[in-house]
């Protein structure tokens, strides 16, 4: 079975092939059928070949393809390698793409673009599948740029909006920035090892460079450079907010399940130079603790549904950020797994509601959902308790807490990182509860024109279900004890070193956790239920904060002033194009002659007689004096 | 017999030749430029037989009677030309023919 491998990458590619060449003439049902029958069937081999490797134990397969391209000594093919941190990304995409494929169906039904939507989509589930198979980095960047075309082209997907375009441009320069740092990485690390090989790679980095190298630190931020693009995390975090242009579920595909967690893959991927890089792998920790409080903050304060949940995606990428930062590998990629479950479940949730609502997207209009949709409402209480981890229940509690504890109790830990992570998972609660309570509470403000069918109701189930079991394949060590998650993971990702004599503290941690959560959600029910005047007065009492945290503390704002304006000045200097110059005047200087030349024909014949006359009479005249 | 100084028939073949010239630039009648461009044609010809006749060779000769031969080929086609201008134009003034002026 395992030599299907190439299958899953092949059949979305298949799929999209299919659509963009076809497209035109497919009715917009057989359109829709074939986009989610090619992941439906991708998932099924996922699901055989995963069957295959967990019971036979095989620690990772590799398997190459086809033969891409050979220049010189370097020969780089579609090489695909599975292992344990691969084949839980191959899962996530695979499934959760699934079901957010049967929800498109439904949610894309009425529009005129869905074929075109579909092909897309495959062609984001090939990139995203390659990039997490590939065995060399080169075959893993092509993936890279591909999911982020097809997130541009996603983004902008209604492009008779004009604000839709400006979005999708946005994200594809601003994780340009990143891009390009990635690929200096990458150069550099072929420079230093005449590879692209990942395994390669990552065997002979710990010969070549001893702990804190400073190459491999270099390295290490030039690839973290390119994660922070593409995971929206400081200093580029600004796209993503506005990413929410796209239809609901590439937002619930692209920016919260997939894409954006490639950072935190590609960091995962290449632990080994991050091992080596101490520096560089505390600067992951810092940036991620950082971005998780100022986009929890922001998203305290937001109105729009979608704005919500994408600064909340932005804030839990933060934690995986945080625990790779601690060197706490399997927590992060556990942890990227219920997140892909719980976030894709609230975006479609989400898109349900503003679908239903005609394209409403302001909370604060909403309101009263909790008897007319009762399917939404649920799935999304159960989405929101996972991000918010609940205790005990939620599937996001066993992840989220496993970061908490590793944060405070991992050697490269500390007391920061952990205050970090449990203002974080306050501020998570509260915002996230906001959320629930005005939406789905009160009175109702807006009527709910047309109810989903099926089609979207059962991925909704099926996201909620595995967001509440899903936690329960690794368990805290306190009670239960089951490590399924970080013994599959233990081929490919080292094991957390814990400080001295911090297992002790585990069930303290746990409590605090649990009570700064309820603590939370308390709050945010005691704000916008019990008392929803104080919500306007803390609101009004802190309003120049209210409009930093909502304006996501303008970092728009300072990239505006720091680089498009200056680039808008030069260019306005610019305009006429100096290099440009020299050409239009080559041109113009070629016509002002031949205007001048073109007044010596006449027409008069006896002129040019004169012409030939003097010109024999000069030339005759010359010769003569020249060879006396 | 005595023959004349290769030089005279040079001068001649020059006064000939540049007062055809002169008669082509000042003259605005066509007919009249093609008589002059005849005149020049011919003191070439002189020219060619002078010389012939100082180095004693025949082809100062052949290239007269080539010339002759041009110059039946030259006024038979300027002749056509003049009579399709003074159709179109009805005139002979060569300076009416301007029409393909830059």
């Amino acid at each position: 079975m395992i030599h299907l491998l190439w299958l899953i990458p092949t059949l979305p590619f298949l799929g999209a092939l299919i659509l963009v060449l076809a497209g035109s003439s497919l009715t917009r049902r057989t359109a829709a059928g074939i986009g989610c029958s090619v992941i439906g069937l991708a998932a099924l081999i996922t699901l055989l070949i995963g069957y295959e490797i967990l019971t036979t134990h095989t620690s990772a397969y590799s398997d190459i393809a086809w033969h891409w391209f050979t220049v010189a000594d370097l020969s780089v093919g579609f090489s695909f390698r599975l292992d344990a941190l691969s084949l839980v990304f191959l899962f996530v995409i695979t499934f959760v793409g699934f079901f957010i494929h049967v929800y498109s169906v439904g949610f894309m039904h009425d529009d005129e673009g869905s074929t075109r939507f579909f092909a897309y989509l495959n062609l984001f589930v090939c990139s995203m599948l390659i990039l997490v198979l590939a065995d060399n980095l080169a075959l893993m960047y092509l993936g890279w740029e591909g999911v982020g075309l097809c997130s541009y082209l996603l983004i902008g997907f209604w492009y008779e909006e004009a604000k839709n375009g400006y979005a999708a441009r946005k994200a594809f320069i601003m994780t340009r920035v990143g891009d390009t740092a990635l690929a200096i990485g990458l150069f550099m690390l072929f420079g230093v090892f005449r590879t692209l090989d990942i395994q390669e790679i990552l065997t002979k980095a710990p010969q070549l460079w001893s702990t804190g190298s400073q190459t491999a630190t270099v390295i290490a931020f030039l690839l973290l450079g390119g994660a922070v693009g593409k995971s929206a995390q400081l200093p580029l975090q600004t796209w993503l907010p506005d990413a929410m242009a796209g239809p609901s579920p590439v937002s619930a595909l692209i920016h919260a399940a997939t894409m954006v967690t490639a950072g935190v893959y590609l960091i995962a991927r290449m632990h080994g130079i991050y091992e080596l890089a101490p520096l560089a792998q505390q600067w992951v920790g810092i940036i991620g603790a950082v971005t998780l409080l100022i986009a929890g903050c922001s998203a305290l304060t937001q109105s729009d549904l979608k704005r919500i949940l994408a600064y909340s995606t932005i804030s839990q990428i933060g934690y995986m950020f945080l625990a790779l930062g601690i060197g706490a590998w399997s927590a992060a990629v556990f942890h990227f797994m219920i997140h892909a479950f719980f976030k894709a479940l609230l975006f479609l949730a989400a898109g349900t509601v503003i679908w239903s609502l005609h394209h409403e997207h302001d909370i604060f209009k909403m309101g009263g959902l909790r008897k007319r949709m009762p399917v939404v409402y649920w799935t999304f209480l159960i989405g929101a308790g996972s991000l918010a981890a609940i205790p005990l229940i939620t599937a996001g509690f066993y992840s989220k807490d496993q970061i908490l504890w590793l944060a405070w109790a991992s050697a490269r830990g500390g007391l920061w990182f952990f205050i970090a992570a449990l203002l974080g998972a306050f501020i998570t609660a509260v915002y996230t509860f906001r959320m629930v309570f005005v939406t789905f509470f009160g009175e109702e403000k807006t009527h709910a024109a047309h109810l989903p069918g099926k089609l979207m109701n059962i991925p909704l189930t099926v996201l909620a279900i595995l967001s509440l079991i899903g936690g329960f394949i690794e368990l805290p060590h306190t009670f239960g004890h089951v490590t399924w998650m970080s013994d599959l993971l233990l081929p490919v990702l080292p094991t957390t070193v814990l400080h001295e004599g911090a297992e002790s503290s585990e069930i303290m941690i746990q409590i605090i956790a649990a009570v700064v959560t309820l603590g939370g959600v308390s709050l945010a029910y005691w704000l916008y239920i019990v008392k929803p005047s104080l919500a306007d007065e803390v609101k009004s009492a802190c309003f120049d904060i209210y409009r930093l945290w909502y304006a996501g503390w303008r970092f728009d704002a300072l990239y505006n002033t720091l680089f498009v304006r200056p680039f808008v000045w030069l260019s306005a200097i610019n305009k006429r194009d100096v290099i440009d110059q020299f050409y239009t005047g080559l041109a113009s200087a070629t016509e002002y002659f031949g205007q001048t030349f073109s007044r010596t024909q006449t027409g008069v014949l006896r002129w040019y007689i004169m012409g030939i006359t003097v010109g024999a009479v000069i030339i005759l005249t010359l010769s003569l004096l020249l060879n006396p | 017999m005595e023959t004349a100084a290769v030089e005279y028939g040079l001068v001649l073949a020059g006064t000939l030749f540049v007062l055809g010239l002169i008669s082509v630039l000042i003259r605005r009648n066509i007919i009249f430029m093609l008589i002059s461009v005849e005149i020049m044609l011919n003191a070439a010809g002189l020219a060619f037989i002078a010389a012939g006749a100082r180095w004693g060779q025949a082809d100062g000769q052949v290239m007269f009677i080539f010339i002759i031969t041009m110059a039946a080929a030259e006024v038979s086609v300027g002749l056509a030309l003049i009579l399709q201008i003074y159709h179109q134009l009805k005139t002979l003034d060569s300076d009416a023919a301007d029409k393909m002026k830059g």
